[in-house]
């Protein structure tokens, strides 16, 4: 079976208009040394039947919903409003192609530019694109903007960002002159400013932090920026987009580029993917950004119009010119992002991210008078901790698995120095019950 | 604009192209206080404000869409008005496989038994999925004739990306550090040299020859100990099967380069040749195109990454592993170019990819190319009397039309293109390859029916009438559309990026320049 | 076209213009039209060094984005900053207001290996066949 539409008699009647014999007059340039005959894979199965495959093999998982899941670390489970998947799944959205022909593209451009709009206003920056991969390729990218813009060949990546987003940076810059280190953090799980001034040589072109950071910590950066900007370096700042509605925003801490993971406001957990990359930044950037920009403009009539702009930075004009090989943004995540950030508004948006901060705090409070738990990093926070268990964590953790409790995110694996600390998050979807469950969990000797 | 009127009523396009024309109304226009709904979550108590300290809490405000829920579903639903889709229209875009997207993809992707997961779940909740990751690359490699794929790439720019850092990463394992060119042909797709130069390599471009194929002098000359890598695709973006391509990847191993595929065109293959037999040692594939997974105006897509036995240590971590039933991710692999993106890849997009290619199984998959290639063929055999096809003979999935025989009415491609909009037909792939002047780059796919084919024939046949007799018709065109010929220059020496800066400009500005607040 | 006698070129569409000391440089009316609407330019900074041949600007029209080549090599005294906020100067007074930089120039024989407005205008009449 397949989804085409031609008959048989359709078939033998294109190839007789063709003047073709059989389909294999058509693929004569084929050498024969590569024909195959056939696939050696099987037969294809009925929708009902490939349903109940599926049904059988992904029931095998377990979800979030099943589980009482503390899990956090760059993927959030947070509530989504009905509204913002009925308008995503619209087949007129879902199946458009990249908006190269504007006049029957309005609608994608559109709301392109609205999500531009907002990502920009939540970061407190003055443009944003059309958004990226994932916040991970996002930072990669704004770390060799920055890079590139200054000339400079060096980076200072704050250890307190995403593991994986360090990797990933890592990765992007390891065919390049550029070079990434390191910024410890200190006690308090903070930017370590005193490494951070010792390290600002001339050679530095990008600063990069997360706030709030991977251990959920909100810091104040004014002093770095301050040792930032008296090395005319660039600063990039990523982390948690819900938190910058009521948290200070990468723009107000003096970002030149916001970079991350836009996935909290309005996309599931999805195993990872598909998630959206914010990329904001000042007007300075403004013709260097990677990635998509819409632009709003007037057509011949003088009527309002969106068109693909600043296109002469990208692959297929400038090919080895481009300033990066990115040649699709995440439309449909940025358009998801857009009708959930429409649904939340401000006020609104603001009393989700409250409400983060306000459970988080609670139970933070809750396991730190545990007596086998500590809290290393103590201050402010947004949706997330880090706790030290007295007790080696491993079995603590599937102790809690088989009830049903996933506790949190164990970090030695990225931080071997962090041995049994854990990462607990919690967003406005976490219940008092469900709270006290793992508190009750963590605290019983059994 | 009074003629460009009477044309459409001559013609009648109307019921085609079922674009609404409504002005384009920006969501923030339809702002005011206190229109919000409310009640997505239950409120914060008053004290939470407490719990942010006045230096860290923010202090800017935020222009932000302020309309109700019943708004917000109008307001999104009328945009969904204003765009061409696969599902509403026919998409000849060459090079970009347009093909129907099948519902039941969508059904499964979306099912809270996958949207549910979370990336950090232990390994033993997340079986299901793994198993599918597992089987996936099963497929993809019993159809390509890889050996080990990475699933990792979110798209097909990011899977040469991944490619080139995998060319690099075999080369210096050798301590062959002197490889830092890529030849790609002047027909490649615009990413292929981005992505080589992106990460550090020379470019060399090579022409073709008059046949529309490397030109394997050519080819022969630009080889050297220099270089890394040869991309291309097969068949190439004229729609043509490198027939040589036995010769070609002789000639590069001899001298110890890579080829990569460029998967863009792999609708034309299934079941007919495997890249990894033509000697191919690195292929990415576009799930978005041949696998049939949405394009989502403009992504996610996803760009699997697949590599002969040689290269298979340097594939990106994580891997997908098998150990006896259980299946695993693999992180350490000490060789690997390392992590390009964060947890394992676009899964909702590979979930898709993995219920297109088990719903159509051999036989289907078989048939999806050998229709594809019929179509392409039968819209090519029938546009040659209409325009001009500089490459002749038969073609695989797509081919490339010229409409340069019309420049002497002074109607280019790009004319074409948007009056075949008028008709409710979205424009082929224009000016693409550079090598045809006043190219057309016709895809059909296989899943138009022989109505919808010759419908587009029809309609290119009196566009080219149209030349002659009205060639101000078509330098219009498109005529009943929200928006026609937007000014990009303005666009991009005055950008207007946010809605914020487009008040800064009106604030600026005379307001009589504004006409009924959708113009300013 | 217009090619000013007092100009030299470069195979690459440029023209130079021999001033006190310096060398200005700009777009020739060959190059500016190709380009169509010039709608973006990036300039060098000062004191940066270029030389002969090699890039040293950016013009950028809505659908290409191409290099602009030092006449001559040297260090770069002056840029035209008006060009940043009216890139349209490079299309309406490509050889006045248009200009995009002064060079020092560091070596004194490329001049001469500049053509002359005549040989530029072969060489394109050449290339147009």
């Amino acid at each position: 079976m397949n989804y085409s539409p031609l008959t048989d008699a359709d078939r033998q009647d294109m190839l007789s208009a063709i003047g073709a014999k059989s389909f294999d007059d058509l693929i004569a340039n084929v050498p024969a040394a590569l024909r195959e005959r056939g696939l050696n894979l099987p037969s294809g199965l009925s929708e009902f039947e490939l349903r109940g495959y599926l049904d059988s093999i992904l029931s095998s998982n377990k979800t979030s919903g099943t589980f009482n899941s503390f899990l956090g670390a760059g993927s959030y489970d947070h509530y989504i409003p009905a509204v913002v998947s009925q308008i995503a799944g619209r087949g007129e959205f879902v199946t458009a192609y990249t908006p190269y022909q504007a006049e029957a593209s309005q609608g994608t451009l559109q709301a392109i530019f609205e999500y531009q709009s907002v990502m920009a206003e939540l970061t407190g920056l003055e443009v944003a694109n059309g958004s990226h991969y994932d916040g991970a390729t996002a930072f990669a990218e704004g770390v060799l903007l920055a890079l590139r813009t200054t000339g400079r060949n060096k980076a200072l990546v704050a250890r307190t960002v995403h593991p994986e987003y360090r990797a990933v940076a890592a990765t992007y810059l390891a065919g390049t002159d550029h070079r990434i280190e390191e910024i410890p953090y200190t006690q308090n799980g903070c930017l370590d400013l005193k490494f951070l001034k010792e390290k600002l040589t001339p050679e530095v072109g990008c600063v990069a932090a997360s706030n709030p950071n991977f251990f959920g910590r909100v810091e104040d950066l004014t002093d770095a920026l301050a040792l930032i900007r008296g090395n005319q370096s660039l600063f990039l700042v990523t982390g948690h987009p819900l938190s910058f509605s009521v948290f200070r925003s990468p723009g107000e801490w003096g970002a030149d580029m916001a970079c991350g993971e836009a996935q909290p406001l309005g996309l599931g957990l999805n195993f990872g993917g598909p998630y959206v990359g914010y990329f904001a930044a000042s007007q300075a950037l403004m013709r260097k950004i990677p990635g998509r920009l819409v632009g709003l403009t007037t057509d011949r009539r003088g009527k309002r119009a969106f068109v693909l702009t600043l296109q002469a930075r990208e692959q297929h004009i400038r090919r080895e010119k481009a300033s990066s090989n990115i040649c699709s943004n995440q439309a449909l995540c940025a358009l998801t992002v857009c009708v959930y950030l429409a649904a939340m508004g401000w006020d609104g948006l603001r009393e989700v991210a409250m409400l983060n901060v306000e459970k988080a705090r609670a139970l933070r409070e809750r396991i730190a008078a545990l007596p086998e738990f500590e809290i290393p990093f103590g201050g402010d926070i947004f949706n997330e901790f880090v706790v030290r268990s007295r007790k080696p964590l491993k079995p603590l953790m599937e102790k809690l698995r088989e009830k049903g409790i996933l506790a949190g995110y164990a970090l030695e694996k990225s931080y071997p120095e962090l041995k049994d600390h854990f990462l607990v998050t919690v967003t406005e979807k976490k219940t008092d019950a469900q709270m006290n469950e793992l508190t009750e969990g963590l605290g019983s000797r059994r | 604009m009074m003629e460009d009127k009477a044309a459409v009523r001559k013609e009648g396009k109307r019921e085609w192209c079922g674009m609404t024309d409504e002005p384009n109304i920006l969501i923030f226009e339809k702002n005011r206080s206190g229109k919000r709904t409310t009640g997505y979550v239950p409120s914060p108590s008053s004290e939470a404000k407490r719990l942010i300290p006045d230096s860290l809490a923010r202090k800017k405000d935020a222009i932000f869409p302020e309309v109700s829920e019943r708004e917000i579903v109008q307001h999104f639903l009328r945009l969904s008005q204003k765009n061409f889709s696969v599902d509403t229209h026919f998409y000849p875009l060459g090079s970009c496989t347009m093909k129907y997207n099948p519902k039941i993809n969508e059904e499964i992707a979306n099912h809270p038994s996958f949207t549910g997961l979370h990336p950090y779940q232990p390994e033993e909740s997340v079986q299901g999925i793994l198993r599918i990751f597992w089987e996936l690359e099963e497929w993809l490699k019993g159809v390509t004739g890889m050996d080990r794929f990475s699933l990792q790439p979110a798209a097909g720019a990011h899977g040469e990306l991944v490619g080139m850092m995998i060319a690099r990463a075999y080369h210096d394992s050798r301590r062959d550090f002197a490889r830092r060119q890529v030849i790609v042909p002047d027909s490649s797709h615009g990413t292929n040299p981005a992505s080589a130069a992106f990460y550090g390599f020379e470019v060399i471009t090579i022409p073709s020859d008059p046949r529309g194929r490397v030109n394997l002098a050519e080819l022969a000359k630009a080889v050297s100990e220099k270089t890394a890598c040869l991309m291309m695709t097969n068949p190439n973006t004229l729609g043509l099967f490198e027939d040589d391509i036995l010769k070609i990847q002789k000639m590069m191993h001899e001298k110890g380069a890579l080829l990569y595929y460029d998967g863009a065109n792999m609708n034309a293959l299934l079941g007919i040749a495997r890249p990894g037999d033509m000697g191919f040692d690195m292929i990415h594939l576009n799930l978005h195109k041949t696998f049939s997974t949405p394009h989502g105006g403009g992504g996610p897509g996803a760009g699997p990454v697949g590599v002969k036995k040689a290269l298979e240590k340097f594939l990106p971590v994580p891997l997908v592993t098998r150990k006896g039933d259980r299946y695993g991710l693999d992180d350490d692999l000490p060789d690997s170019i390392g992590r390009v993106k964060a947890f394992y890849g676009n899964a909702g997009i590979l979930l898709r990819a993995y219920v297109y290619m088990r719903r159509l199984g051999k036989e289907g998959l078989e048939q999806v190319s050998r229709d594809a290639v019929l179509s392409a063929n039968y819209l090519k055999k029938n546009l040659q009397s209409a325009l001009e096809i500089p490459h002749g003979g038969f073609c695989m999935h797509e081919f490339v039309a010229s409409s340069e025989p019309l420049k002497r009415f002074g109607v280019t491609a790009g004319n074409i293109g948007k009056r075949l909009l008028d008709y409710g037909i979205h424009a082929p792939t224009v000016y693409f390859p550079l090598i045809v002047k006043e190219a057309l780059m016709v895809e059909p796919t296989e899943t138009e029916s022989k109505e919808t084919l010759d419908r587009f024939c029809e309609v290119i046949r009196k566009i080219v009438r149209e030349s002659e007799a009205d060639p101000e018709c078509l330098k219009n065109a498109p005529h009943c559309f929200p928006v026609s010929h937007p000014d990009e220059v303005k666009a991009a020496r005055e950008p207007l990026l946010t809605y914020r800066a487009f008040l800064g400009r009106q604030d600026r500005r005379d307001r009589s320049d504004l006409v009924s607040g959708i113009s300013f | 076209m217009n090619f000013p006698k007092t100009l030299r070129y470069a195979k690459t569409h440029e023209w130079a213009r021999r001033g006190d000391g310096v060398v200005v440089a700009g777009l020739s009316e060959y190059a500016q039209k190709e380009l169509s609407d010039v709608v973006y330019v990036e300039l060098p900074a000062i004191g940066k060094e270029v030389k002969q041949g090699q890039p040293c600007a950016v013009v950028e029209s809505v659908k290409a984005a191409f290099d602009v080549y030092a006449p001559v090599s040297g260090k770069v005294v002056k840029v035209n900053k008006t060009l940043e906020a009216n890139p349209s100067l490079v299309n309406t007074d490509s050889y006045g207001e248009g200009w995009f930089l002064e060079i020092e120039p560091s070596q004194t024989g490329e001049w001469d290996s500049l053509l002359d407005a005549g040989t530029y205008e072969s060489v394109l009449q050449e290339s147009a066949h």
